[in-house]
């Protein structure tokens, strides 16, 4: 699959991968890629499991990505993180937003919310960034920007200039919600260049 | 230089739909086919509808054909089911102006109940199918169905899959064309298809079928790539692009019409290559139809006839057979067959009611009563997952209602403790007739009309009972009270979803009673709520969990703090869980 870079962002329903995967693929489409993009609709917007899958090169056939073949897995909730970590390649970079959001088997009792997250996927995947994104979006002005203070975090580790991506905030926020994006934006990539 | 975007499947098909001449286009909602109208819905240019069910969106799109127009009509593929019944004619009376009805299928069945794959449809009803791979094609096939249909005089299948209809790849976005509405006539013998008229169509219909298959094997989207000869695949839909990944240097003959198919180009490629295989998601449709011309080819002897299909899959299995060493080469066979090799168990996380669901205080009532349920389809099937657990019955749009009137014919113990449940939109599409059926039939049956005044499932689609058109048009609101009365049912009852007492109370005096009712549970989707909610607030808990019980994603136990926990970041003040509590230790918020 060589030429094809592969991202994931595994998340909750409502957490915003539409807006970012967006973003993502402008900044993609900037760069004169080719770009194809999947997801599922439907009853995972009811708080369910959501999976975006993004392929850019300069050619992509398949819409979707085959396990142990992610790139750049982008995690926007720890549990998520652990349930498709087997997606990602071995020498791949994972990005993990620290909250945690209990599914409702948890709630009720049916089920225990796995306490090791975050140390199994530290010893699992090498080149991995644990995020505080929920507290980086809420400094920023917004809780809602988690996500793209995740966009941030993915920014500093793609060989973009910047610029390419403040340009897809322009495009693809909302101009009243465009300062507070820009601010969660920054937030994320300094949190990123401070790790490395 | 030529402007592009990324589309959906779903949008690039809208697209075509407006540069193409659509005037006239229908649907009921159904992922995954969805947002095709939602997209058309944007161009003023075309007149869109939500019709209540598919067969009279198809019906409406027969119309408009006959009447001179361009029409596009668009389901998901059960759909096509209940527009079987027009399909099958249409097939024989032909078309005015051109017709493509739109399947979307859905294998792997991410938000279906079955996984019936429609290409069976076309040879059926004997009309033309054509199978977009990307969504540039998916807007080409827009144009190259609408020729199809006006030059042979047919509707057209357009079949795409979920891969196609929700996945983005890049379109070329062209300038419309005219929209011509062709002048009517009227033309007896071709349009009203009495046993004469069909006999002569019948004839016609043959006719055209080898027509077809002339076309089939020169039209340009149906291509060989000769390649390596050792071995080649035939393939189609969105199999092509696994199968361009997965072999690079393969042959490949791509099939896009695939009915009728191209049995000439089939024959002279299987005879340029060693091996032949057919790779096609769900069943062997193209495989049966190749292994009927005498060819030797191998399709589900490796491939599953169900699910999706992927690069990793096609590699292992294919690659297996040829010893080829795969990039993604298979460790064992356990690797090669089934699902991922996860490292960590995570607890699942399905789809849930939202906070604020109208539905939820309505199912923990009847799990309370325990009734047994007629369920239908929507959001509220979700009421048959845990802690609710308040369904028996799911099998199709408004079966709830004719289901719940045939368990109760062949075991009238059931009486008593019988309720359908079904929601606003459901009981548009097909549960008037069933209602009416009960009270025909003189059943005892409860009927609940789970009204949250909208298609919730889908994402929010106008339906007759909501006064509003797709269009954003004012519209008259069927009145459900009324129409239950009028088909004969004396019980007709309202009540707010939110009141739980008066909704035991209802539920229990209609369930007794001995003839049919009718109770509409009110209260709007929580999705559609705007404006800052008070949530409600937990003091002095005492420990039983009761409201736990009720399911809700905002409420949770704290094991260290001995209390439940309100998200009041999720919590919408609907209030229902400080109805179940007996400790009075839930509040209203804001006081």
């Amino acid at each position: 699959m060589s030429g094809v870079l592969n991202i994931l962002f595994v998340g909750v329903g409502g957490q915003g991968a539409i807006l970012a995967s967006k973003i993502l693929s402008h900044v993609a489409l900037s760069k004169g890629w080719d770009v194809k993009l999947s997801e599922i609709h439907g009853m995972a917007q009811r708080g369910g499991s959501v999976v975006t899958q993004v392929r850019m090169g300069e050619k992509v056939y398949s819409p979707t990505i085959e396990q142990g073949e992610v790139d750049i897995f982008v995690a926007f909730e720890r549990l998520e993180a652990y349930r498709w970590a087997h997606m990602l390649r071995e020498d791949g970079k994972a990005i993990v937003n620290d909250q945690a959001i209990a599914p409702l088997t948890v709630l009720i009792g049916a089920a225990k919310y796995p306490e090791t997250i975050l140390d199994d996927l530290t010893k699992c995947m090498k080149n991995l960034v644990i995020a505080p994104a929920l507290d980086l979006a809420r400094e920023a002005g917004n809780a809602k920007a988690t996500n793209v203070v995740l966009m941030g975090l993915l920014a500093a580790t793609m060989d973009i200039p910047l610029e390419k991506w403040i340009e897809a905030l322009e495009a693809k926020v909302p101009a009243k919600l465009l300062e507070v994006n820009k601010k969660a934006f920054m937030a994320g990539y300094e949190f990123a260049q401070q790790q490395a | 230089m030529t402007l592009k975007a990324l589309l959906t499947g779903n949008e690039a098909i809208a697209r075509g739909a407006y540069e193409y001449g659509i005037s006239v286009a229908a649907a009921y909602p159904g992922t995954p086919s969805t947002e095709i109208l939602e997209n058309i819905s944007k161009y003023p240019e075309i007149y869109s509808q939500w019709s209540p069910n598919e067969k009279v969106a198809l019906e409406v799109g027969v119309g408009a054909s006959i009447a001179g127009a361009r029409t596009l009509v668009a389901m998901k593929h059960v759909g096509v089911n209940v527009a079987a019944d027009p399909l099958f004619t249409v097939a024989y009376s032909g078309v005015r102006g051109g017709l493509v009805l739109v399947s979307a299928d859905d294998p792997g069945m991410h938000s279906s109940q079955n996984e019936q794959d429609n290409r069976h449809y076309a040879p059926f009803a004997k009309i033309p199918m054509l199978e977009p791979s990307d969504s540039q094609e998916a807007k080409d096939m827009v144009k190259l169905a609408l020729e199809i249909s006006e030059t042979f005089d047919t509707p057209v299948l357009l079949r795409i899959t979920t891969r196609i209809a929700h996945s983005q790849s890049l379109v070329e976005l062209g300038e419309p064309m005219e929209r011509v509405v062709k002048p009517y006539e009227k033309d007896a013998k071709k349009y009203v298809m009495i046993p004469a008229h069909g006999r002569t169509r019948r004839v016609f219909i043959e006719e055209r079928d080898a027509k077809l298959a002339a076309f089939s094997e020169q039209v340009s989207v149906n291509f060989t790539e000769m390649n390596d000869p050792s071995f080649g695949l035939i393939t189609s839909g969105v199999s092509y692009q696994y199968v361009k990944e997965a072999f690079p240097t393969a042959s490949i003959l791509r099939l896009a019409m695939t009915h009728p198919i191209p049995k000439q180009k089939i024959t002279d490629f299987a005879s340029k290559v060693d091996t032949l295989f057919v790779v096609e998601e769900l069943e062997p449709y193209l495989e049966t139809q190749i292994k009927a011309l005498g060819i030797k080819v191998i399709g589900k002897e490796l491939l599953p006839p169900y699910g999706e299909l992927s690069v990793a899959l096609l590699q292992n299995k294919l690659g297996a057979y040829l010893n080829i060493s795969a990039p993604v080469a298979a460790t064992s066979e356990q690797e090669a067959t089934s699902e991922a090799v996860i490292p960590f168990s995570a607890p699942v996380r399905p789809p849930v009611m939202c906070p604020g669901c109208p539905h939820r205080g309505v199912f923990y009532v009847i799990k309370q009563l325990k009734l047994v349920v007629s369920g239908d389809i929507g959001c509220y099937t979700l009421g048959t997952m845990p802690p609710l657990e308040a369904m028996d019955t799911c099998i199709c749009m408004g079966a709830s209602i004719s289901g719940a009137l045939g368990m109760e014919k062949a075991n009238p113990e059931l009486a008593g403790r019988l309720v359908a449940v079904i929601g606003d939109s459901t009981f548009m599409h097909s549960g008037v007739t069933g209602l009416m059926d009960i009270v025909y039939n003189k059943s005892a049956a409860t009927v609940i009309i789970l009204d949250n005044s909208i298609t919730a499932m889908t994402g929010h689609q106008y339906h007759p009972g909501t006064g509003k058109t797709l269009m954003n048009e004012d519209a008259p609101k069927v009145d459900f009270v009324a129409l239950a009365k009028s088909l004969g049912i004396r019980r007709a009852v309202e009540v707010d979803a939110f009141d739980l007492e008066r909704v035991k109370e209802v539920i229990k005096e209609e369930v007794a009673a001995p003839e049919p009712s009718v109770i509409i549970t009110r209260q709007p989707c929580a999705l559609m709520l705007k404006g800052p909610s008070t949530p409600v607030v937990c003091t002095d808990c005492k420990s039983c969990r009761v409201c736990l019980r009720l399911g809700c994603p905002a409420l949770s136990y704290d094991e260290a703090g001995q209390t439940v926990v309100v998200n009041g970041a999720l919590c919408t003040g609907c209030n229902v869980c400080i109805q179940v509590c007996k400790f009075d230790a839930l509040h209203k918020g804001g006081a």
